[in-house]
């Protein structure tokens, strides 16, 4: 490596825990200020637009870009990044499919935006002030990004080289990528990286009983606690969770975390999306936890059993709202 | 990969089709798509042309996938898939799009219909890019077959196919077979007595070596598919051993206890118990009956209330009765299946304006033909609840038929029973008969010379439908009597007419089970709930799912003459599929990718035909080829998408969806 890498880290709409999560690649952060230079990063430095634009085209190797496209700033600043680098990575659960942010794709803007300045009761908005995008003042005027009716992925608004899931990914993955790509190992064009081949289940501590288990009762982990003393007869493992009632997504998630949250006892969230060839990750779960709905033929006792399932929506699609068949808008 | 290279025909139908949508346009629009190498239209695309026109283009241009935009691929998939694989090309490189029942049939607009068109034959092209070849499977013809009702339908189709050599199931839900008919007396046009043509049926039914008669009892559970079907059977405990009673009668000549009870003080007939008894708790349903085996009522019978009583036991010297009896579950195979579950009469009850229930001498036509059976209550005498004959009658024709309050269609059949039964008053009683009629319909072999027969005998034939029947009499001549009211149409006047009698010639309606039925066996139902045949013309007696076929009247209204005609039909299809001795199951169905699955088994215990097994030492699910029928559950089911479901794979499907959103603004 005779060259320098040099690596942009950029956020839209997004927590900033991706970064951290970059963060915790530890002791390898000295391996990789040896081989790479930051550009951009404006969760730990100043980097202004303006820098960016001033970079030649294709300046940048690699862009790592986490948050998904919920206003004309993060469009712009996607497309100004798309130009200016060599290859674009979507990085985490909200670039990949809009993430958490995107469960507001299940309202209007404007229910959105009247929930969050005037009913939201922590509020203190008696003017029923809101937000605008431009605004007139004696110096001139100021603008503000327009926010979108929904929010979108990333490779809704520009090309995307590579996919790294997870909310967030977790650090032995982010590092593994880094050293396929600083070793020019790199997957065809369009390939989801840093994962497993498989379903959270593969690598998960739980396993089903052998004889086909029906759901009758959906239980939540902040109210119940998994028994940890039932047995699957195939290699006595403790039984499945998803089995035990509890909603897990381990099934319908591509694997690559090693099932972090299970070795926690915690059911399987769905961070890492959809199994490869999948489209729609909660379409998916949905119809595979309704086909192990114990109805016996009774369509009111399945109704009862699924009424237990506590905001359905937010569960099946917690991260991949923003790719989902329901409530589909394009930009 | 290189790129698939599609031809697209576009079918006029004769006026079918291009009487509404503009088959040019389609074409043209079609030759614009990707991948399309040519698109033509012509006449008709299942003629012997239009098929050699495919094959020779197949030839000729090297297409790969063949596109034919007609009719439903339910009526010639077959056909052009035929023409694919006589052009030496896979036949599931075949693409259908229904503008015919989707388009041309269904729109008035037909600028409308023509964009409608063009969208269908968009989705088909898109899918065709992504269509893939598929082998057919084959798997053994189990030569069994499965007749549920026992009916004239059940019974002339069980014949004829035992007769043959094959061994037959016939399940009958009550005690007896015979159905309907084996309820009436005589039958139009020709008055043939029914039990004289219907019981050596019946009797042949209970001796033929070949037929497994399983009266008293239900399908419960139907797996598997043509060829190899897995039934369910509850035999309903009936208490009674079948083997040990000889059907002498001893038990329930003795019994104290009563289903029906017979008529008291001044009421000398009940005519609404008519259809049921008198009969006692244990009962044989009628003399004819087949098996000759009673049955105990376990609501009437004083055992089971409280537990003492066992007189019939005692009665009984061939040891036969057996009250801790129990309901046995039986499972057979078989490989076709015909159903034959006819039909019930329409609640008259529910058009109050007739009084039935409410007014004495108000009967039921099926309550009527019991009257008039000689085996029923009264031996055959037609009389009134008082147990006189009567002088007068009224006969009114279409209730719950021809009634958009009801049932739109015509039954067809009560027409000639209705002029059945005025032959068979004016025959034993000798009194008036006033028949109320809106239109006479006697469009069957033999019916109008009987209509004719009956204008000679003197009934008065009243053109119009009753309106009502009341006991309030405004005329002395009325009082004590029933009064029909009702626009005369032929003299244009409204009339009373009273009678000491009415008839009401109720509807023929589908089973009140049908639908659960139609669910049980994957049976489709038309709006009135009669069974789907696969097609009214040509198709008559097969059904949707391959190897289920359907006779008699569970099709729609009929007489006994179509009813067995239907049967036999149904009996021939069955014995030329199990002479084929084989059957050819489709290649679609499902299929596991081994790498993507991670043996998480959701999918095993969904497979309603079993098909999938799971491999412990890979840890991972496999389908079984012969078993799977292509129903898609696994796929579903599968959260990680490594089913694939072989011709109706994701990728085929959303590509479809794209095509016909084609010009979609989103
Ligand atoms: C009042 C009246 C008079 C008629 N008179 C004449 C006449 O004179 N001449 C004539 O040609 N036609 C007449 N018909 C028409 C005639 O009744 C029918 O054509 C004939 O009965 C049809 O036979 P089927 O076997 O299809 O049905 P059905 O006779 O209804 O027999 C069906 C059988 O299937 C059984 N069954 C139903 N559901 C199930 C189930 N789920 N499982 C198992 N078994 C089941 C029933 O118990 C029954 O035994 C008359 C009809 C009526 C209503
Ligand atoms: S046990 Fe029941 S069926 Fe037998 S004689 Fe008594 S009441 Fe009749
Ligand atoms: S598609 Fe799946 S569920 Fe359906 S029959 Fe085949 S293996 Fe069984
Ligand atoms: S549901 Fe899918 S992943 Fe699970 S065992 Fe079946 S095929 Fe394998």
């Amino acid at each position: 490596m005779t060259q320098k890498l040099k690596v942009g880290i950029y956020w839209a709409a997004s927590c900033g825990g991706c970064e951290i999560a970059t963060l915790e690649i530890a002791e390898n952060i000295l391996k990789f200020i040896e081989v790479a230079d930051l550009v951009l990063c404006p969760c730990i430095a100043d980097f202004k637009y303006d820098d960016v634009r001033a970079y030649p085209d294709g300046y940048i190797d690699v862009c790592f870009f986490n948050g998904g496209i919920r206003n004309s700033e993060a469009k712009e600043i996607a497309e100004l990044l798309r130009k200016k680098s060599k290859t674009l990575v979507a990085f985490g659960a909200c670039a990949n499919w809009g993430g958490i942010p995107a469960l507001a794709n299940l309202y209007t803007k404007d229910a959105m935006i009247e929930r969050s300045y005037i009913t939201t009761e922590s509020n203190d908005n008696p003017q029923g002030t809101l937000p605008q995008t431009s605004y007139k003042m004696p110096e001139g005027e100021l603008h503000l990004p327009k926010l979108f009716d929904s929010v979108h992925k990333l490779d809704d608004v520009v090309d995307v080289d590579y996919y790294v899931p997870g909310c967030p990914p977790v650090a032995k993955q982010i590092w593994s990528c880094i050293e396929a790509i600083a070793a020019g190992k790199l997957p065809p064009k369009g390939s989801v990286i840093g994962v497993g081949d498989k379903s959270v289940c593969d690598e998960c501590p739980f396993e089903k009983k052998t004889e086909g288990v029906r759901i009758s009762k959906f239980k939540r982990p902040h109210l119940e606690k998994p028994d940890l003393t039932k047995k699957a007869e195939l290699n006595n493992k403790p039984q499945c969770l998803l089995e035990q009632g509890f909603v897990c997504m381990g099934s319908a998630t591509r694997s690559g975390c090693e099932a972090q949250c299970l070795k926690a006892n915690m059911p399987c969230r769905g961070c890492y999306g959809p199994a490869e060839g999948v489209e729609d990750q909660g379409a998916k779960i949905a119809s595979a936890i309704g086909s192990l709905v114990d109805s016996q033929g009774n369509s009111e006792r399945s109704a009862e059993i699924v009424a237990q399932i506590v905001d359905p929506v937010g569960t099946f699609y917690r991260f991949g709202m923003g790719n989902s068949m329901l409530r589909v808008k394009k930009l | 990969m290189t790129n698939p290279r599609i031809g697209v025909y576009v079918c006029h139908c004769g006026t079918n089709i291009a009487g509404k949508v503009k088959v040019t346009d389609v074409v043209e629009h079609a030759k614009k798509q990707p991948n399309v190498v040519l698109a033509k239209e012509y006449k008709f695309m299942c003629s012997e042309p239009g098929q050699a026109m495919i094959v020779e283009d197949i030839k000729k241009e090297k297409l790969d996938r063949i596109i034919v935009a007609a009719c439903s691929p339910l009526m010639h998939e077959k056909t052009f898939r035929k023409a694919l694989e006589k052009a030496g090309i896979n036949k599931y490189l075949f693409q259908m799009a229904n503008i015919r029942e989707h388009c041309s049939w269904v729109h008035e607009d037909g600028a409308a219909a023509t964009e409608k068109a063009k969208a269908l034959v968009t989705g088909a092209i898109y899918r065709a890019q992504y269509v893939e070849a598929l082998n057919d499977r084959e798997a053994p013809m189990n030569p069994a077959t499965l007749i549920v009702g026992g009916g004239i339908a059940g019974i002339q189709a069980a014949l004829d196919i035992a007769d043959s050599g094959r061994q037959v199931y016939l399940v009958e839900k009550e005690p007896s077979i015979g159905g309907h008919m084996a309820q009436f007396d005589k039958t139009f046009p020709t008055l043939d007595c029914a039990a004289c043509i219907l019981t050596p049926k019946m009797v042949s039914i209970g001796q033929h070596p070949n037929i497994t008669l399983l009266s008293y009892s239900e399908v419960e559970k139907i797996d598997g598919y043509v060829g190899n079907f897995k039934v369910g059977v509850r035999m309903k405990a009936r208490y009674v051993d079948p083997k040990k009673c000889n059907g002498c009668g001893d038990c329930w000549q003795k019994c104290p206890a009563w289903r029906v009870e017979k008529p008291k003080g001044d009421k000398k007939v009940v005519h609404n118990a008519l259809t049921l008894g008198p009969t006692k708790a244990i009962y044989m349903p009628t003399l004819q009956s087949v098996p000759n085996v009673p049955v105990i009522d376990k609501k009437s019978c004083i055992y089971f209330k409280n537990g003492k009583c066992k007189i019939c036991v005692k009665a009984c010297q061939k040891d036969a009765i057996n009250h801790e009896m129990t309901d046995v579950v039986m499972d057979i195979d078989v490989g076709n299946i015909i159903v034959t579950t006819g039909f019930k009469t329409f609640d008259v009850s529910k058009m109050p304006q007739y009084g039935y229930g409410k007014l004495p001498n108000v009967i039921s036509s099926i309550e009527f033909e019991r009257m008039n059976c000689s085996s029923g209550a009264t031996g055959g005498q037609v009389l009134c609840q008082n147990g006189e004959a009567p002088k007068s009658i009224a006969i009114l024709h279409c209730i719950g038929s021809r009634d958009k309050e009801h049932h739109e269609y015509c039954s067809r059949v009560c027409c000639m029973y209705a002029l059945k039964f005025a032959h068979l008053v004016k025959e034993k009683t000798g009194a008036q008969v006033y028949d109320f009629y809106i239109d006479m319909r006697a469009a069957g072999k033999g019916y109008e010379e009987f209509y004719n027969r009956l204008l000679e005998e003197g009934v008065r034939f009243i053109r119009g439908k009753a309106a009502s029947v009341t006991d309030y009499a405004v005329f002395p001549e009325e009082e004590g009597k029933l009064i029909v009211r009702c626009e005369d149409t032929l003299v244009g006047k409204v009339r009373r007419i009273p009678v000491d009698m009415v008839v009401l010639c109720s509807a023929l309606e589908a089973n009140a089970d049908a639908p659960e039925f139609a669910r049980l066996l994957k049976l489709c139902q038309g709006k009135e709930g009669w069974f789907t045949e696969k097609h009214p013309k040509l198709a008559p007696v097969s059904t949707a799912s391959d190897g289920i076929y359907i006779a008699g009247c569970c099709q729609g209204p009929k007489d006994i003459p179509d009813t067995v005609a239907q049967a036999s039909a149904a009996a021939a299809q069955v014995l030329t599929a199990i002479a084929k001795g084989k059957v050819q199951i489709e290649g679609v169905g499902a299929e596991i990718i081994e790498e993507k699955c991670t043996g998480c088994k959701i999918c095993n215990d969904m497979c309603p035909y079993k098909a999938i097994e799971f491999d412990a030492v890979k840890h991972k699910s496999k389908v079984n080829d012969a078993l799977c029928k292509a129903c898609g559950t696994c796929v579903a089911a599968c959260p990680c998408g490594a089913i694939k479901a072989k011709h109706f794979t994701d990728e085929q499907i959303m590509h479809e969806i794209e095509g016909v959103l084609y010009d979609a603004k989103l």
